[in-house]
């Protein structure tokens, strides 16, 4: 082997910094139509600007340009790391840089223009659905490339789960996207009525399960154990959960359709398996968290530590909750309240987006030769409101959430409904700002982690050529 | 589903459950000569400092998912999951829905039972059945007619005391029990835009409106259009007819709105206006609530309708709209 072979970090700090600023955008976006629930008049009468463009926006910019420039940047970094290699294919990774890049800036035209498939997390239309695929296939190509050509024997449980992240995505995109194009920027789904909200909440749940869990599970397996500078807890441990959770998670999607013209039986699949989920994924949680035992001081000093393990609380308190609102009856209850909204932003920020900014705080001094972020401070700074936001945002939204599912419930001894739809709704405004107020300073954190990012980089001229390491003997 | 796509859903769910917990037995059990001192990492290394150790499975959460599959099996042995086998409870969210509704009608029906008989007057003046129809109101007719029973555009106004089905309360029994429907057909093809024009005019004036000498010259062509084409519903005098639902057009309250632009589009379009039936979803009892609750809407006694009547002024608030094609009840 060459002793001159060194890592390609160059596109590791593309989508780092990247990252960086996808999540500020779309946390501004996701401020600005939090904002607009308790003041409708902020769309200002701007087609572009209305909450139903917007939202889908929001969604698409902190899932699929903040997550997953967060995904591509760590899985490319700890892929070499863990490979002892350099990453396959320079000159594919590079695209899938300016390839992803293309595809976020052409979903923040046309959403805002309306143009949409109308499917949650899919709303891309067909032009740009295939420039995903074209994307994913080269990301593929050059992830299982590297991991072809490494120099341990052993693949580590971190690639496992990026693997896997990475293949299923492939088909959950092509199948639910499947499309007759009419127009341009207009298409018309392949499947038939409940057969396509079936096909879409599969790819629903588990771009949940394989993009928002499986991925940054990866990123946990790395970060944690590098950042406690201590063995992950449970090899058998990995190898149960990485098993059960993929096999499990593909079963799931129904319960977002529970008390629909879905079938009975499907429902039930989709609450049973979900219940099973549990424990696979409280797996991962434990893996993690008893990773750091006898590592647990180190927490007093290193907030990136901090970040990492509070990701991994919000982690095991939504994969608990999401299987609770699973069953039917509970969810006979939250369904269509703000409690599922508090469900997806304790996963979203708590676990998503916590683990990525630990794992960015821990990566971008690496890549540019540091020791550390420029501020420690502002990252103890960072970790407090983010933490605070998150925990007023969501508990807003699971007081406004059983709140709104009590109310429409509440019957008169007569019979009749006790509350007008926007009675309930009118109790909900309390809640709304709290969340708005929790939502900014989440995003005031972003600005914070800008700065430090900033700061860090920017006395560095060059991105240093590190060499690869070599595979420790045994 | 046919015996293959049974099977295939039946045999998958096997598979995947068994080989979950195959994967349990086979990671949690002891491994003689694989059982390591707990401190002993799996002896791979990665980038330098990684490692992992190989701990046995936590205990509690071994049995937790145990807990969480035997309760899966349970459920499915209950209740529909596996293909075609409907589960021993026999349960559907059909049947559970239907329960579920005959449990709360039957409820309010003993609540409601001592309106069976009671007539209209009578629960006018109770405010406990009032209140209960202010409840029916808000659920059944809200929806369309506000909270406020104000209406909106295309929906009546039913404070105004004016009534394009007619007043008295077996008609506004018959309007919540059987619906209506009301229909203007489109008179462009007919009478051309001109005549459109001149016929709104002729409108917007029958109400008050005279409008720019422009609009008084079209409205003056109006009035023969009118004559011709719209008299046959609306009369000669505008009035409208309340057996077509038909309504007034002389006493400026719209059911769209008042402007020349609605008008225009009225006429030249013409309007389909229905208020579904609600004998199935009401019941007699219920009916009659409501149709005491709309006569106290209008704040009509009988006295104050047949003063209505008599002097044939009809009231209303001018910004309400009312009218132009028929519709419903009132």
């Amino acid at each position: 082997m060459q002793q001159t072979e060194h890592y390609n970090d160059r596109v590791v700090r593309q989508f780092a910094l990247m990252t960086v600023v996808w999540g500020i955008v779309g946390m501004l976006v996701g401020v600005v139509i939090a904002a607009q629930l308790m003041w409708p008049a902020l769309n200002f009468d701007i087609p572009w600007l209305t909450y139903s463009r917007l939202r889908p926006l929001h969604t698409n910019a902190v899932i699929f340009a903040f997550g997953g420039s967060a995904l591509f940047a760590t899985s490319y970094y700890i892929v070499q790391r863990t490979c002892h290699v350099r990453l396959f294919a320079d000159k594919l990774a590079g695209f899938t840089f300016w390839g992803w890049q293309a595809i976020i800036l052409s979903a923040a035209i046309t959403l805002p223009l309306g143009m949409t498939s109308g499917k949650e997390y899919a709303e891309l239309e067909w032009p740009i659905d295939i420039l995903i695929t074209i994307v994913w296939v080269s990301y593929a190509i050059v992830f299982f490339g590297t991991l072809a050509k490494r120099r341990v024997q052993h693949i580590y449980v971190a690639n496992w789960f990026f693997a896997a992240y990475i293949l299923t995505i492939a088909v959950l995109h092509l199948v639910n996207s499947a499309a007759m194009p009419a127009t341009l920027f207009r298409s018309y789904s392949v499947y038939p009525g409940v057969v396509d909200a079936m096909v879409q909440w599969w790819y629903g749940h588990n771009a949940v399960g394989f993009f928002l869990t499986a991925g940054f599970l990866g990123m946990m397996y790395y970060f944690i154990p590098k950042q406690a500078g201590r063995p992950v807890f449970s090899y058998r441990l990995s190898v149960v959960h990485f098993w059960s959770l993929i096999s499990l998670y593909m079963w799931a999607g129904p319960h977002h359709l529970i008390y629909t013209s879905l079938p009975d039986w499907v429902q039930s699949l989709g609450m049973v398996f979900s219940i099973m989920l549990i424990a696979p994924s409280w797996g991962g949680m434990i893996n993690g968290v008893m990773t750091l035992s006898g590592a647990w001081h180190k927490l007093r000093t290193d907030p990136i530590l901090k970040f990492l393990v509070v990701s991994l609380s919000f982690y095991g308190m939504s994969t608990f909750e999401g299987p609770m609102m699973s069953i039917k009856s509970v969810n006979a209850l939250s369904h269509y309240t703000d409690w599922t909204i508090g469900h997806v932003h304790s996963g979203a920020l708590g676990w998503v987006a916590m683990i990525s900014v630990g794992s960015l705080y821990a990566l971008i001094p690496r890549l540019y030769g540091l020791d550390r972020m420029y501020s420690i401070k502002a990252i103890d700074i960072h970790f407090w409101t983010t933490t605070i936001g998150i925990v007023l945002y969501v508990a807003a939204m699971w007081i406004a959430g059983l709140m709104q599912g009590l109310m429409w419930r509440a019957v008169n001894t007569d019979g009749t409904l006790t509350y007008t739809f926007v009675e309930a709704l009118k109790a909900t405004y309390p809640y709304y700002a709290v969340r708005v107020l929790g939502g900014f300073m989440v995003f005031c954190g972003m600005l914070l982690m800008a700065w430090n990012v900033w700061k860090t980089v920017s006395s560095v001229k060059h991105g240093p050529d590190i060499p690869v390491l070599a595979p420790a003997a045994h | 589903m046919n015996r293959f796509w049974n099977y295939w859903v039946v045999v998958l769910t096997a598979i995947n459950i068994a080989g979950a917990l195959w994967l349990l037995w086979a990671t949690s059990r002891k491994r003689p000569g694989h059982q390591g001192p707990a401190e002993e990492t799996t002896g791979h290394t990665w980038d330098g400092d990684l490692s992992e150790y190989n701990n046995p499975l936590p205990r509690w959460w071994l049995w937790g998912f145990y807990a969480s599959v035997i309760f899966g099996l349970g459920y499915l042995v209950f209740y529909p999951g596996l293909g075609n086998f409907a589960g021993r409870l026999g349960w559907t969210q059909e049947n559970a829905w239907a329960a579920d509704v005959a449990t709360a009608r039957k409820q309010s029906d003993v609540q409601l039972a001592k309106y069976d008989h009671m007539n209209l007057d009578t629960l006018r003046h109770d405010d406990n059945a009032m209140r209960t129809a202010r409840n029916l109101f808000a659920n059944h007719c809200a929806a369309c007619h506000g909270t406020d029973a104000h209406g909106s555009k295309g929906f009546p106004n039913l404070t105004d005391g004016d009534w394009l089905h007619g007043s008295d309360p077996a008609t506004i029994t018959t309007t919540i029990t059987q619906g209506r429907v009301a229909v203007m057909p489109a008179w462009e093809g007919i009478i051309g835009p001109e005549g459109v024009e001149q016929v709104s005019s002729y409108v917007l004036a029958l109400s008050g409106h005279p409008g720019d000498a422009q609009m008084q010259r079209q409205a003056k062509a109006g009035a023969e259009q009118f004559a011709t084409v719209c008299v046959a519903c609306h009369g000669a005098d505008g009035r409208g007819n309340i057996a077509l639902g038909a309504p007034n057009l002389t006493d400026n309250i719209w059911l769209y709105a008042g402007n020349i632009e609605t008008i225009r589009e009225t006429v030249a379009k013409g309007r389909n206006n229905q208020m579904p039936a609600h004998a199935d979803i009401l019941g007699a009892t219920r009916v009659k609530l409501l149709t005491a609750y709309v006569l106290n809407l209008s704040g009509a006694t009988d006295e104050e309708r047949e003063e209505h009547e008599a002097n044939d002024s009809p009231e209303g608030d001018a910004h309400e709209p009312t009218d132009t094609a028929g519709t419903q009840a009132h």
